[in-house]
């Protein structure tokens, strides 16, 4: 059957065809769409899918589901598996009992995210398989063979798509859902699952020894292939290598091409391929994970082929690389002139005001950060973390931005260092319970002096609106218990705990006022459903609107950053996006701003 | 050679259902049995930053069209038509929706939105033709401004190797039945203007 798929849906399908049981993740861009096409669809197969509240857990949840035979998939964004490395890097000598895929999504370029940092390492790292597809199809293709490769081998297999595998489109062959494997049941076998000292010195020879037959398997898998055309040639990995296929259909040169897409990378492959060339071109993202391997098997099979690559400055080191960098790389390599691409001139675009993201109009956090700036002052410390509210930046209550989590723990350390203005930690609800936790029990056991705003919009917002356990609900749908923040953060140890809701302004400050003037460490929930999920349930808002007579012209609302709120050179206007929130009217000076009635 | 029969960038404003002409385009392509290619933007950006997707029909490469390379550029605002212009074939066309939305940058008073004429000027330049029309207001008259994507798609019509009817059936596929009359209704103006 064949669909147009996004590259996500199409590894969702891929994983049914699989007939896997249990697919755990926690969202992160560009690999949260897997786990939200398979949620509705779990009863109907019975999988279990969940979101799960970190990366390590969902990872743990996968691994103990493998042990039972039963398929599992774990998937995360490039950073979440650092979260998530503990077990991940174990359970390679442990090894799995049903297959299990651990599916980690880069992101080239840092569309949604911190850094760019190469899945491929970390499949080298715990010395596990990887497939690098360079499209939806072969992303699909590639779950069915992790699978099949992982129950053959007993260890976990990686699926690392980019963001432009996992949010392209395609025309997808894909294949009926498959069956649940029958009876699954945890095996005792202590020298395989326990990771003493003694067991694990034996498995971790095992795990090297597994290395070659690997290798050897991947050899013949289609994804790495070669088509030798003349004396210069390319080696290309993942999506690079179908950006050089284009590149050679385009020039229609003669040029040798090796696409890799499976590691570890077959040295028998590589080095057939280099000794039929004069001169190689290494086209791949992120880190020179194939230069390097193509400089090792050089030394061993053609000591003078001429290596191009990232080293020698052909290929960029950083950033994505799209179609006519790799063109033009290749026609380097061939000596062919490059191809310019249109440039408008710096006069022209100069014209064009940027259009950075924003919070949406109406927006809880930025009436948090309003009231946070009004409580604390512009000179305190606020160190920041990972979702929407980051988007606050330019409102000056960002300080930092490290990980998952590190608002609450870096604001410690800053008060431990010796800064002694205040400090005002601000993280949102799943990242709290992804990983501040235990941020803030530290916090409160060593002591530190310091505020900790929880910024609740309940809901996972940035990638998609996912569900977490204070929302009262799972992936699939189900009634959950729906936890409370407070009571959490009372028992963390937290002595001074309240509730704001930040569209009650004045209120909000006073609250944060108090919590600044704790002695101790104090949480302020301030919590106000995202105003995209109120819009999605109906609860629509009268809008608001500014009484021109009254106006002074002051600015402070336009300043508030709301892109509701214009301003027409004399007084403000609030357009068609205001959704209702009132904020602005309470900031104004001039109480010129009303409600429509 | 080429390498793909028809490349479109289509760019716009987060929310302004960009994702909803790579799906009808996709399921059309597919209907006409020729193979498609997209990518689109999602994450962060979404957030009323500017966004872009890129749809190649009759391809069998990557979904990434390159700079220089489209045949076509869909501009749901007149800005983004004229950030992303470079994606453009100085022999391809561009069309533009005239109604701008204002980024927070100007509504807060730190940029300054340039007026129509002195986007069109620049545009006009880079490429063979321009199409500029006021699509949002086209979709009020069919009905509702949100159809602002549909009387984009209208106009695209003509431009791409797919049969109106082809496109017309894959419209009626992904849209909800309730909003399908003022959907066809904005496919059909966005054709009519750009006669």
């Amino acid at each position: 059957m064949r669909e147009y798929l996004l590259g996500n849906v199409a590894i969702a399908k891929g994983i049914l065809e699989a007939g896997a049981g249990v697919v755990s993740g926690y969202p992160g861009t560009p690999s949260s769409e897997i786990v939200d096409f398979l949620a509705p669809l779990a009863k109907e197969h019975g999988v279990h899918v969940e979101w799960s509240v970190n990366e390590k857990v969902a990872m743990e949840v996968a691994i103990g589901a493998s042990w039972t035979g039963t398929r599992s998939v774990v998937t995360m964004k490039h950073v979440g598996l650092n979260v998530a490395a503990d077990p991940f890097m174990t359970l390679a000598y442990l090894g799995v009992g049903g297959g299990m895929v651990v599916i980690s999504a880069d992101d080239p370029y840092c569309h949604s995210s911190q850094n760019e940092q190469d899945s491929r390492r970390y499949a080298q790292f715990a010395r596990v398989p990887c497939f690098d597809p360079a499209d939806p199809q072969e992303a699909r293709d590639m779950i069915l063979r992790a699978f099949a490769l992982s129950e053959e081998f007993g260890v976990p297999v990686m699926l690392r798509p980019t963001t432009r595998v996992s949010h392209a489109r395609a025309d997808v062959e894909v294949g009926s859902p498959g069956k649940r494997r029958d009876e699954p049941k945890f095996e005792k076998n202590p020298a395989r699952r326990v990771a003493l000292p003694v067991h694990a010195r034996p498995l971790h020879v095992e795990l090297l020894e597994k290395q070659a037959v690997i290798e050897a398997a991947l050899a013949n898998d289609s994804w790495n292939r070669s088509e030798m055309k003349g004396e210069m040639g390319v080696i290309a990995s993942g999506i690079s290598g179908l950006y050089a296929a284009e590149a050679i259909a385009e020039i229609e040169a003669d040029v040798s091409l090796l696409r890799i897409g499976a590691y570890p990378i077959s040295r028998k492959t590589v080095g057939d391929f280099l000794e039929g060339v004069k001169r190689v071109l290494v086209i791949e993202e992120m880190d020179p994970v194939v230069e390097e391997f193509v400089e090792m098997v050089a030394k061993e099979r053609n000591p003078d082929v001429e290596i191009l690559g990232k080293r020698s400055g052909a290929v960029p080191g950083v950033g994505e690389l799209d179609p006519l960098t790799v063109r033009n790389a290749i026609a380097g390599m061939i000596g062919l002139p490059g191809r310019a691409a249109p440039k408008m001139s710096p006069e022209v675009l100069s014209i064009l005001p940027p259009r950075p993201p924003a919070l949406c109009p109406g927006c809880s956090h930025r009436a948090t950060y309003y009231a946070l700036r009004k409580a604390f002052g512009k000179d305190a410390v606020f160190p920041n973390d990972i979702g929407c509210y980051t988007m606050g930046v330019d409102m000056g209550t960002v300080d930092t931005c490290l990980c998952m989590g590190a608002s609450i723990t870096v604001g410690a350390g800053i008060r431990f260092g010796g800064e002694e203005r205040g400090i005002c930690a601000v993280l949102g609800d799943s990242t709290f319970l992804h990983s501040g936790l235990t941020g803030l029990l530290n916090a409160a056991y060593n002591g530190a002096r310091m505020t900790v705003a929880i910024l609740d919009n309940s809901t996972t917002a940035m990638t998609g609106h996912q569900p977490h356990p204070g929302t009262g609900c799972t992936a699939c749908g189900e009634t959950s218990p729906a936890l409370s923040l407070e009571d959490i953060c009372r028992s963390l140890g937290a002595g001074f705990v309240e509730t704001a809701d930040p569209y009650d302004l004045d209120s909000t400050i006073e609250t944060f006022e108090r919590a600044r003037d704790y002695p101790g460490l104090s949480v302020v929930v301030s919590r106000r459903a995202c105003v995209i999920s109120a819009i999605r349930a109906g609860d629509r808002r009268p809008r608001f609107a500014v009484d021109s007579e009254k106006c002074g012209g002051c600015q402070v609302c336009v300043k508030f950053g709301c892109p509701a709120i214009e301003f027409d050179g004399n007084v403000a206007k609030i357009n068609a996006l205001c959704s209702g929130c009132g904020v602005c009217a309470a900031i104004c000076p001039s109480k010129a701003i009303e409600v429509v009635k | 050679m080429r390498t793909s029969e028809c490349d479109i960038v289509v760019v716009g404003v987060g929310g302004q259902g960009v994702i909803l002409i790579s799906e009808v385009i996709g399921r059309a392509a597919m209907l006409a049995g020729l193979s498609v290619r997209g990518v689109e933007t999602h994450g962060m950006a979404q957030r009323g930053g500017s966004v872009i997707n890129h749809i190649r029909v009759g391809c069998d490469f990557s979904a990434m069209i390159s700079p220089g390379g489209a045949d076509v550029l869909l501009a749901m605002e007149p800005a983004e038509a004229l950030r992303y212009v470079h994606y453009l074939s100085p022999d391809g066309v561009a069309l533009v929706n005239t109604r701008p939305v204002m980024p927070v940058t100007v509504t807060t008073g730190q940029a300054r939105y340039p007026s129509i004429e002195e986007i069109l000027v620049p545009l006009r330049e880079a490429c063979s033709q321009v199409w500029a029309m006021d699509a949002t207001g086209l979709a009020a008259t069919a009905g509702s401004p949100q159809a602002t994507n549909v009387v984009m798609l209208g106009a695209l019509s003509r431009h791409l190797p797919i049969e109106e009817a082809t496109l017309r059936k894959a419209l009626s596929e992904t849209v909800p039945a309730r909003f399908l009359e003022i959907n066809m209704k904005a496919f059909e103006l966005g054709k009519i203007e750009v006669e």
